[in-house]
């Protein structure tokens, strides 16, 4: 059992997790009579990677969109870095360190690569509409800057061989790569990724896994992600929260949930008597 | 330094660093492409990087005589470490980076290496999942560190870092560094390199100062080398080319070596940078001109069009303008024309605007590939050599160009031709020894200095052009008497383009039987052109049309071979299209990518007996390896096929008379 102190935990391969970076209390999500989320809680520490899994239609996806603030939860609290987040644009949240990957990829499927992952910077850049317009001073200067963390992105991830390829010539895993790619040009704190590896082959998800270790391990970035392959989550994730209609049913390191009888009936199915 | 180059004495490779640093220390040494820049270094600057690199491998306690292994890609570093290492006195081993870690495993074992220089985290854990066997194994040092971080760090050490170590105790090592350079001259080992090995384990090739220095040397002022051409280093470290291109003639002749981004940008880079001088295995330039006939197959009607005429037109003009002879003017102004509309973009876009001087060797190349790039205005040439010469023991003189030979002996080389046919060789370049081999050196290299190639050839009486038939080894009797050269029809059948590669049977035998691998780029192509699906390599290799496809392939390199009265015997009679590429991680292709005949007979036994039975098809289950080096099987149906003969015109002869 892990021991969750406000100042953090270290993990099993002895990497120190930090406090609490992002806080769900009590979250309530309806649509009409729908209830999509149904009184969640738990938290998101600074470092840390975090899995929210669960069946099909369990509420992941609808979690995820909680956090990034697309939507907006009918009851409870989003508490970030220590103060309670009021309702905002997605776009503000953006702002605030959020970036995150599509589940059916929303990409600029006729630009190039490199324009795509540099629309993720778009949030640092300043220079005014004139300046872009005609490309002079502030837009000049930030250009080149933002190229350059750009091009290290590009390093990163290893597609220095599609820079110039437009998206939409691309095969899914490496469109997925390229999601990726845009989510962290905006240097974020909190990255959130919808299903990464769905749809993928056994060794495009070894890739994925690969980076988002990576990822996590050179920038410190804290990841949430959202799977339903049970065995990559397991693998990847320091601590998981499960889902089953809308409810929270486990939460724990991945041996505490393998191990959760609530969790086995989900992903099994149970025996009606 | 200074003091090394002023008495003259360009014998070593730290002396030439020292000589070009001051002669034209702004000019570039090496360029490499990272983060979407090329990113430069002068030989100035170069010689820094290198003199940080040594004092900081000096202070960590490599001694004279020390084997240093180095795995990775090209990288401006990867050469430099080479020439740190030489600078304390030890010898760079450099290993092929996708070598699988029981093949590194053998290497550093047998030189002893106690420092590892390795790239990136896939090339460290190779090194550590081996590290336990080798008990001389003392410190790896990485170049990248990306996913380094929570590796154990005590015998482990960024490259940055020991650099950084070296400026700090230069003044500490200085003088030890001197006599070290001092004591260094024409006949120390230069640097050991590992043959690819076609049969049994690799050899270690002991190469000396004066093998690389005298060869560079000789073969760069044989093609008129100059300080501000550019080279492209993206084939293996590891191959003695790479070695003699990229760090012999480049520090003789000073110029810039040229490093891609990533081994998939290599196309890219190539046109970006336009490489003067450019060596390439016959296997890219198919590879490239196979790319430009599917592009031009997709192409719109009118550039179809224009393309198919000009080309027609260069074949004809083109090799005769680069070889000097006379041509009529009308020509010569259509082959301008042509130029401006045709060959300029297309060089252009193949990244091959700027070659002075191309090579292509290691394998036979098709006539009509070799012609293309001819005919283009290329100065495209053949070379022949070998890991025991230093790479140089002939190649062809500008004006003095054909597909069918190899040239003539590079400035310095002898040759010889024994009873048997095989061809010798006496040079400068000729290796020292096999390391702990003394009995593989003894049956190689005689008393006077002759070496064995292995290749059977002959010395064409009138041009002087040597000609190479195969591997002596490789050559044999078939049942009839007749001669078997199984390499020669091989060649002919894997000029086709939509064959990959090909390994023909017959010692012995009766008739001769081959084993075919398909190109997948060009017939997949095909294959979408004709409507034809297919979910797997293995279905396109064994679907009915794609054999008989290959099987008219066959019939026509039948018709050509039937040509040859010596080799007429050498017609194939039946084939199969195997269901899984060649692979060098399987064992049947070295890492230069030549066929291991013998391995490949031993494991496909069960389908060479299906094709000498007279059996329609076979059922067979291969063991395969992944990169990783996990195994796993694919299992199969094969399905043998008959090709039309031509009857042979020189026996019949023989037996009229």
């Amino acid at each position: 059992m892990l021991d969750l102190s406000p100042e953090g935990y270290v993990t099993e391969d002895g990497r120190k997790i930090g406090g609490v970076l992002m806080e769900m209390k009590n979250i309530t999500l309806r649509f009409g009579g729908v209830t999509a989320i149904k009184d969640i809680s738990f938290d998101i520490r600074e470092g840390e990677i975090r899995a929210i899994i669960g069946p099909n239609g369990a509420g992941k996806s609808s979690m995820l969109n909680v956090i990034s603030g697309f939507y907006v939860p009918q009851e409870g609290e989003v508490w970030f870095k220590g103060a309670r987040r009021a309702q905002m644009k997605p776009y503000q949240v953006a702002r605030q360190g959020i970036a995150r990957t599509f589940q059916n990829i929303a990409l600029f499927e006729g630009m190039s690569v490199l324009d795509n992952i540099m629309t993720g910077r778009l949030t640092h850049m300043k220079a005014n509409i004139f300046d872009q317009a005609v490309w002079w001073g502030r837009a000049q200067v930030e250009e080149t800057e933002n190229r350059e963390k750009v091009e290290r992105i590009i390093d990163f991830l290893e597609i220095q061989n599609i820079r110039k390829t437009p998206v939409g010539r691309l095969p899914y895993g490496l469109k997925k790569r390229v999601e990726l790619a845009r989510a962290l040009a905006a240097e974020p704190m909190l990255l959130l990724l919808d299903e990464p590896m769905a749809g993928m082959n056994v060794e495009e998800k070894e890739d994925m896994s690969r980076f988002i270790l990576d990822v996590n391990d050179e920038f410190g970035t804290t990841i949430a992600l959202i799977e339903h392959d049970m065995g990559v989550v397991m693998d990847l994730s320091d601590r998981v929260v499960v889902m089953d209609y809308g409810k929270k049913i486990g939460d724990g390191t991945p041996d505490e949930v393998r191990a959760n009888q609530d969790v086995i009936d989900a992903y099994l199915g149970v025996a009606h008597d | 330094m200074a003091s090394a180059a002023a008495d003259g004495r360009l014998d070593t490779f730290p002396r030439l660093l020292a000589r070009n640093a001051d002669t034209f220390g702004d000019k570039p040494a090496y360029r490499e492409k990272e983060f979407g820049i090329w990113q430069s270094w002068t030989w100035a600057e170069a010689r820094d990087e290198i003199e940080a690199l040594a004092y900081g491998l000096l202070d960590m306690g490599l001694n004279e005589g020390d084997y240093v292994a180095l795995i990775g890609r090209n990288r401006p570093h990867m050469y430099w470490s080479m020439v740190a290492a030489q600078m304390c006195g030890a010898v760079p081993v450099p290993i092929y980076q996708d070598s699988v870690g029981e093949e590194i495993a053998y290497v550093l074992d047998h030189c002893g290496a106690r420092f590892v220089i390795a790239q990136d985290q896939e090339q460290v854990d190779k090194v550590i999942e081996v590290k336990d066997r080798l008990p001389a194994l003392e410190e790896v040092i990485y170049l990248d560190k990306r996913g380094m971080r929570k590796y154990d760090h005590t015998h482990l050490r960024l490259f940055d870092l020991v650099q950084d170590e070296g400026r700090a105790t230069r003044d500490k090592g200085e003088r030890e560094m001197a006599t070290r350079l001092a004591k260094q001259d024409g006949e120390t080992t230069c640097v050991m390199l590992y043959t690819s090995g076609t049969t049994g384990r690799p050899k270690g090739v002991v190469l000396s100062n004066d093998n690389i220095i005298i060869t560079s040397k000789n073969s760069a002022e044989f093609d008129h080398l100059v300080p501000g051409d550019d080279i492209l280093a993206y084939l293996p470290m590891a191959w003695v080319g790479d070695f003699i291109f990229s760090v012999g003639q480049a520090y003789w002749t000073g110029f810039c070596v040229n490093c891609p981004e990533s081994a998939d940008t290599m196309m890219t880079d190539l046109r970006e940078i336009g490489p003067s001088y450019y060596f390439a295995p016959p296997r890219i330039f198919e590879t490239q001109l196979t790319t430009v006939m599917i592009r031009m197959e997709d192409a719109g009607k009118f550039k179809k069009w224009l393309f198919d005429r000009f080309m027609a037109h260069a074949k004809t003009v083109g090799p005769k303008l680069l070889d000097g002879e006379p041509v009529g003017a009308m020509d010569k102004l259509k082959y301008s024309l042509g130029n401006l509309l045709v060959y300029g973009p297309l060089k252009n876009t193949l990244g091959l605007s700027r070659i002075r001087v191309g090579y292509t060797a290691g394998e036979a190349i098709g006539p009509e590939i070799f012609d293309f790039y001819r005919s283009l205005g290329i100065n495209l040439k053949q070379l022949y050599g070998q890991t025991e010469a230093s790479v140089f023991i002939t190649q062809q003189k500008d004006h003095e160009v054909r597909a069918d030979t190899v040239g003539t002996p590079t400035p310095g080389v002898e040759l010889r031709i024994d009873d048997s046919g095989e061809v010798f060789y006496r040079s400068p370049g000729v290796f020292v020894k096999y390391y702990k081999n003394d009995e593989s050196t003894a049956s190689t290299k005689d008393a006077e200095g002759w070496v064995a190639t292995g290749d059977a050839g002959f010395i064409e009486p009138d041009t002087g052009h040597l000609r190479i038939i195969d591997r002596a080894k490789d050559v044999g009797k078939m049942a009839s008497g007749a001669l078997f050269a199984p390499k020669y029809v091989e060649n002919k059948l894997k000029f086709y383009p939509n064959i990959l590669e090909a390994v023909v049977f017959g010692a012995g035998r009766e008739t001769c039987t081959a084993f075919i691998n398909i190109d997948l780029t060009a017939v997949g192509n095909w294959a979408e052109r004709n409507n034809i699906a297919y979910a797997s390599y293995q279905e396109l290799a064994g679907h009915p049309q794609v054999l008989e496809m290959i099987q008219s392939h066959i019939a026509e390199t039948n018709e050509s071979v039937a040509q040859d009265e010596m080799l007429s015997g050498c017609q194939i009679h039946r084939f199969l299209v195997l269901h899984k590429e060649l692979d060098a991680d399987d064992g049947e292709l070295t890492r230069t990518r030549k066929v291991r005949r013998r391995i490949i007979e031993e494991k496909y036994d069960d389908l060479i007996t299906a094709l000498y039975d007279g059996a329609e098809s076979v059922s067979t289950e291969t063991e395969v390896t992944y990169e990783d080096g996990r195994k796993g099987s694919i299992k199969a149906t094969l399905h043998i096929r008959d090709v039309k003969t031509v009857e042979a015109r020189a026996p019949q002869a023989v037996a009229a008379e």
